[in-house]
């Protein structure tokens, strides 16, 4: 096609105006095929912090607030639930498994979680992964043993065998520490890109150890204080923790096992199935992801105005071009057909440009983004949606186009021949 | 003997301007190389673009290679102009970003019937540019530059090339040689000349310049013709 090879020699020769276009509209590209693909795999990792549990069990209160503090170590429990209740449903006919959690400790501000060790055999994350020791074995042995998560074990520089101490509460700064009562490194987690890399894991007897001379949230003094040797030689049955997770014989089970604990007459209850929860809450933050996507479209508007701008200010000083054209026989069409494959060149080669950035981006900041954020960022072709988004941007840009091209157009039959610059 | 181009009771103003043109008569024969002089602003730019039929006369008929222009459709005349005739302007004839063959060749994009002649008789397009351009005394290693690359006397005789190629049967000059000096415009001329009669094409040139004059076969006062020429113009 004639017109494209001189639509692509008149742009060369404007190449310096060309090229900025260009990258502006790389960029702006590029910016909203990140936050996309961030949005996605935010989305994704979100969906996948917490599966193959069935039912989250915890003091009746709401089901975010329970999805936020049980699986996100956010917030606090309004209330506990007996120790009696975990027993009753983890001993339920349909309950092929059931974690204690308790909570409510922290060490320098990651969370302490007290569980059993069902949690090291039935968490389960992301797409049906369970969790898996980098260093070490889980608690189990001694009392004040705690296995950490991968973050807390690359922030704080801590390794096997490290004693630490933690703290009363969840506050960054805690005054009250179970100093008294030092926990010994015995296993780090592989990194799971979930909250769990942001936890201590220690046993439910740790717990009630830790908070055993403790009354009305004070440690005792003198005779009161049972010292770490005293702890090990008690019998340290919890009287209450936090939630619980299940896993049922079958999934099918759940609405039914959730109605039955919800109406449990021996405490108020509440049950969540983790997926609906996630979702909800995921649509609680929805407004600010869609934002974003909508500031990412409006740079990109930017960048095709900016477009608009460059092709209609070079109009002027080629109306010599048009009239030369039209004298050689050029229909007025075919200059408006110009200035459409004009601005369609600048746009595609923007794109082009614009997804290589993306991957080079990609390339960089892969690393850093799963350390710092635990979003996996794939290094995948295209999906089809990014595709469409394109295409998107493609279309506005032959929408757009239509302004300089009417002009051109108006122009060239009103200039004919005489070029009056 | 035929008319190339005759019109009859013409009559053009621009849009919200007084009359301009208003020609009752006025005919160019078959291999004619007519001088039509008048001074700027007396409307020559716009007889020409009447003539190329890229503007429409409010009244009066145009008659151009036996077609009566104004009764074709817009995207007719624009291709009756492409396939018929050849323009050559005073200046900045060229699109600066293409090279010299791809500015003469231009014509024959728009025009099939053009390229279809241009290249039976020299072969292909490129030959025909190359030996139009060497006829016209620009080297085959000029012919690949770019066309800002050359000086002014070039890039005319560039356009005349572009304007002959493909052998339209009307050229229309609208004061090509305006911007060349004294010298070379005779020189520019008779090339012009030699090539036209070479392609069997009618020659119609306008100038201000009356020194021209002389080497023409006929020479016509555009303000003898235009009834509506005087009051304006005069001022
Ligand atoms: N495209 C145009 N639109 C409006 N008026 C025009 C246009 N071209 C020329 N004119 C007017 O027509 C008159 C004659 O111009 P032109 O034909 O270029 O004269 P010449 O070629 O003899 O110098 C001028 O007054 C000019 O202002
Ligand atoms: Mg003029």
């Amino acid at each position: 096609m004639h017109l494209i090879r001189l639509a692509l020699a008149s742009l060369r020769n404007r190449r310096f105006t060309a090229l900025l276009t260009v990258f502006a509209i790389a960029l702006s590209a590029t910016l909203l095929l990140a936050v996309e693909r961030v949005r996605v795999e935010a989305r994704m990792s979100f969906a996948n912090t917490i599966s193959s549990t069935d039912l989250i069990v915890g003091a009746r209160s709401g089901s975010v607030n329970l999805l936020l503090y049980s699986v996100f170590r956010i917030g606090n429990a309004t209330n506990n639930i007996r120790w009696s209740s975990y027993q009753h449903f983890a001993e339920h006919p349909q309950v092929k498994w059931a974690i204690p959690l308790s909570l409510g400790d922290s060490h320098r501000g990651y969370r302490v979680l007290g569980t059993s060790a069902a949690y090291f055999e039935h968490y389960q994350y992301g797409r049906k992964q369970a969790l898996e020791l980098a260093k070490g074995r889980p608690f189990g042995e001694d009392l004040f043993e705690v296995v950490l998560g991968a973050e807390v074990a690359r922030k704080l520089g801590y390794q096997l065998n490290d004693e630490i101490v933690l703290a009363h509460g969840v506050a960054k700064v805690t005054l009250q520490k179970h100093d008294d009562k030092p926990f010994k490194v015995v296993g780090i987690l592989k990194p799971t890109a979930t909250p769990v890399d942001r936890t201590l894991h220690i046993s439910l007897a740790g717990i009630e150890a830790l908070h055993i001379d403790w009354q009305n949230g004070m440690p005792a003094y003198g005779n009161g204080k049972i010292s770490a040797e005293q702890a090990r030689e008690m019998a340290l049955q919890p009287k209450a923790i936090t939630a619980m997770l299940l896993g049922l014989n079958s999934r099918i089970a759940s609405f039914r096992v959730q109605r039955e604990i919800n109406e449990y007459s021996g405490e108020p209850l509440l049950a969540i199935l983790p997926g609906v929860a996630l979702q909800e809450l995921w649509s609680l933050m929805g407004t600010a992801e869609k934002a974003l996507f909508v500031v990412s479209l409006f740079v990109v508007l930017t960048g095709l105005i900016g477009m608009l701008t460059a092709i209609l200010t070079s109009l002027n000083e080629r109306r010599r071009e048009m009239a030369i054209l039209r004298s050689v026989g050029a229909r007025p069409w075919h200059v408006a057909l110009l200035l459409v494959l004009e601005s369609l060149t600048l746009t595609l080669l923007g794109l082009l440009l614009g997804v290589a950035l993306l991957y080079a981006g990609l390339l960089i900041a892969r690393e850093p983004v799963l350390s710092l954020y635990g979003i996996y960022l794939p290094l995948s072709a295209p999906t089809w949606y990014e595709l469409s988004l394109l295409g998107g941007i493609l279309l506005a840009a032959l929408v757009i186009s239509i302004v300089p091209a009417w002009r051109a157009y108006r122009q060239s039959l009103s200039d004919g021949l005489s070029i009056r610059v | 003997m035929s008319h190339v181009l005759s019109l009859t009771d013409l009559q053009f103003a621009w849009p919200n301007q007084a009359l301009l043109l208003d020609i009752p008569q006025f005919s160019l024969t078959r291999g004619e190389r007519l001088f039509l002089k008048g001074p700027s602003g007396s409307g020559k730019t716009t007889l020409l673009a009447l003539l190329g039929g890229i503007q429409l006369p409010q009244q009066g008929q145009l008659v151009t290679n036996g077609n009566t222009l104004s009764s074709l459709s817009a995207a007719a005349r624009d291709h009756f102009r492409a396939d018929h005739m050849g323009y050559l302007f005073q200046q900045f004839n060229l699109l600066p970003f293409l090279d010299i063959t791809s500015n003469v060749l231009l014509p024959c994009r728009f025009s099939k019937r053009r390229a279809a002649r241009a290249s039976e008789r020299y072969g292909s397009l490129e030959q025909a540019a190359r030996h139009l351009l060497e006829q016209l005394g620009l080297p085959s290693s000029l012919h690949s530059r770019r066309a800002d690359e050359l000086s002014i006397g070039q890039q005319q005789r560039v356009a005349a090339a572009r304007a002959l190629i493909g052998s339209p049967e009307l050229i229309i000059a609208d004061e090509p040689t305006s911007a060349l000096d004294y010298d070379s415009r005779e020189a520019f001329i008779r090339l012009l000349f030699a090539e036209c009669s070479g392609a069997g094409a009618s020659l119609l040139f306008v100038s201000h310049d009356q020194s021209l004059a002389p080497l023409f076969d006929r020479v016509v006062d555009l303000a003898e013709l235009n009834r509506a020429a005087g009051a304006p113009a005069c001022i």
